[in-house]
């Protein structure tokens, strides 16, 4: 008895020690970013206004604003969702749907699998090396969402593919059994009840694309901007870049454009995912 | 031409090496209700699933042999799966409505067929709603989600999605087992009413619903057709002990 009574109470002290551990670990990392936002917020929301918003990066920091990283940024993850959604979506009902389960899926699935978790900079090589010189698309727009398309779409493909085999088994039986073809069943049915899963999916990727600098850096997005891309061809920044630009220099007043910018991106993201969460809880009834 | 809706030729099954079916013949005439009794793992929902090719979808499924709808061997070459299920309806074990209205449920097969007419379409619905007795139930909610429905009215959604693109054959796996007794009469009055106009087979765990509900029974045993009589005299005259055994509750 007395052993029993002593090995419960030592399992309380366990329970209770990990409670304040977990805790300590919670409050640590809130108050963190806390302090990260507030510190952000008081240097930045000074310069935030329209100036800010609307001019070209500059000599003067007064004179300085974020136009060029803002538009590019917005412009690059746009140009990615088009380009790596559809092909993401597109691979994913490929594997799950139409390819045959045999070595050979298994090791594309594989290596999908590995790419996801490869180092940006890698992709950043790749972009350079592909579309930057042999293709010959050079530091522009295109090369940029192309190489970003390559980061993000192992994340789609895998979780479109997971998506739609939890489409419940009685949905497609019952399709089939009506005479629907494989593309009418995916139509109709498996793309619909997937959706918000596929949805929360390319949340995630977008969210990753929108904050990644360093494949962007290494294709040569540019630091100094002062128009606004015309077409795909058009040189580029991006948000990230224009701040790192800016904090790396000496002036406290490039300093306090670096926060303004970063709460500039902190919208945009926020934003972003809003939208997704939005259109993702109107579609999963 | 064949005096048989349907039917079997030497049919063998294989699952990769595993045989779930051993050289069946059966033939179900037009206007006639069949019911496959047997235990459980001997074969029934394998061989219902023939007719629809529905064990095609299955990855290492060998099947030899003729299957015949209409005289015509629906395993021939040329002969596109989709046409065959379009002629052969199914329901399954368990209620499996879309998750859509239920008017698009029943809908479902006239838009994959293309028909774009709306009233033809609505028409379609209505019909078919009421050859499944559930017209009277759900014709002020037809926009409401099918998975509002209760079980029994959803499986007989099921038969109405599947009455709507006037098939000639239906087949069903166990259509009721999963329902409770009130539902489960409803659906067996409705496969008297079902017969008048389509050929039936149905697999079924239930001996007095087979009964009830059939003209011929056949009796599966470890992927081989044991006997096959009419109704009546197989359960009150079986010819084979195995088949005495089974509906005397001594097996399975
Ligand atoms: N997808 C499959 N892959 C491999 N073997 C299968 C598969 N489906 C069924 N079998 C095997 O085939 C045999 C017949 O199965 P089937 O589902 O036709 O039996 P059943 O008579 O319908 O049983 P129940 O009454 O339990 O529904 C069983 O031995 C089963 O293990
Ligand atoms: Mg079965």
């Amino acid at each position: 008895m007395e052993h029993y009574r002593r090995h419960a109470l030592k399992q309380r002290l366990y329970d209770t020690l990990f409670q304040v551990v977990a805790l300590a670990g919670l409050l640590f990392a809130v108050m963190v970013l806390m302090w990260l936002l507030y510190t952000v917020f008081e240097d930045g929301i000074g310069r935030l206004n329209k100036q800010f918003l609307t001019s070209f990066p500059s000599r003067r920091a007064e004179e300085a604003g974020i136009l060029a990283g803002m538009v590019g940024s917005v412009l690059v993850v746009l140009l990615t969702i088009v380009i790596a959604v559809p092909l993401g979506i597109g691979a994913a009902i490929y594997l799950e749907e139409y390819g045959r389960k045999n070595w050979f899926s298994r090791f594309i699935e594989l290596n999908i699998a590995n790419l996801a978790g490869v180092p940006s900079i890698v992709y950043g090589l790749l972009g350079l090396g592909l579309f930057v010189r042999w293709m010959q698309l050079d530091r522009s727009l295109i090369a940029g969402a192309l190489t970003l398309s390559l980061l993000i779409m192992p994340v789609i493909i895998i979780s479109a593919r997971e998506a739609l085999r939890s489409v419940p088994p009685g949905i497609r039986e019952a399709s089939f059994a009506m005479g629907a073809t494989r593309w009418q069943t995916i139509w109709h049915h498996l793309l619909p009840i997937s959706f918000p899963s596929i949805l929360t999916g390319i949340i995630l990727a977008v969210s990753r694309a929108i904050g990644e600098t360093a494949p962007l850096i290494t294709i040569g997005a540019l630091t100094f901007v002062t128009f606004l891309p015309d077409d795909l061809r058009s040189p580029f920044t991006i948000l990230p870049i224009q701040i790192f630009n800016w904090i790396s220099r000496p002036q406290a007043a490039f300093h306090e454009n670096a926060a303004a910018g970063i709460i500039v991106l902190l919208c945009i993201t926020l934003l972003l995912n809003a939208t997704a969460i939005y259109l993702r809880n109107r579609f999963s009834r | 031409m064949s005096y048989f809706k349907i039917e079997t030729r030497n049919v063998s099954l294989y699952y990769g090496n595993t045989q779930a079916l051993k050289n069946i013949t059966l033939g179900v005439p037009e206007n006639k209700v069949v019911a496959i009794i047997g235990p459980s793992g001997c074969g029934k929902s394998t061989y219902l699933r023939l007719f629809n090719r529905m064990n095609d979808m299955i990855d290492g499924v060998r099947v030899e042999g003729e299957v015949l709808l209409n005289g015509k061997n629906i395993y021939a070459d040329g002969v596109r799966v989709e046409d065959v299920r379009k002629r052969v309806g199914m329901v399954f074990q368990k209620p499996n409505p879309f998750p859509k209205s239920i008017f698009e449920n029943v809908a479902y097969g006239l838009r994959i067929n293309g028909v774009t007419n709306k009233r033809y379409i609505e028409e379609t619905v209505e019909r078919a709603l009421r050859q499944a007795a559930l017209w009277d139930e759900v014709k002020d909610n037809l926009k409401k989600s099918a998975l509002a429905l209760s079980g029994g009215q959803q499986q007989r959604l099921c038969i109405a999605r599947a009455l709507a693109v006037e098939p000639s054959v239906i087949l069903m796996d166990e259509p009721s087992s999963a329902l409770d007794p009130i539902s489960n009469a409803k659906i067996e009055e409705l496969i008297w009413e079902l017969k008048k106009k389509y050929t039936i087979l149905i697999v079924t765990h239930n001996m007095q619903q087979a009964a009830r509900v059939s003209d011929w029974t056949a009796f599966f045993y470890l992927g081989e057709l044991i006997e096959y009589a009419e109704t009546k005299d197989l359960f009150t005259n079986p010819r084979n002990e195995k088949t005495q055994n089974y509906i005397t509750g001594r097996f399975g």
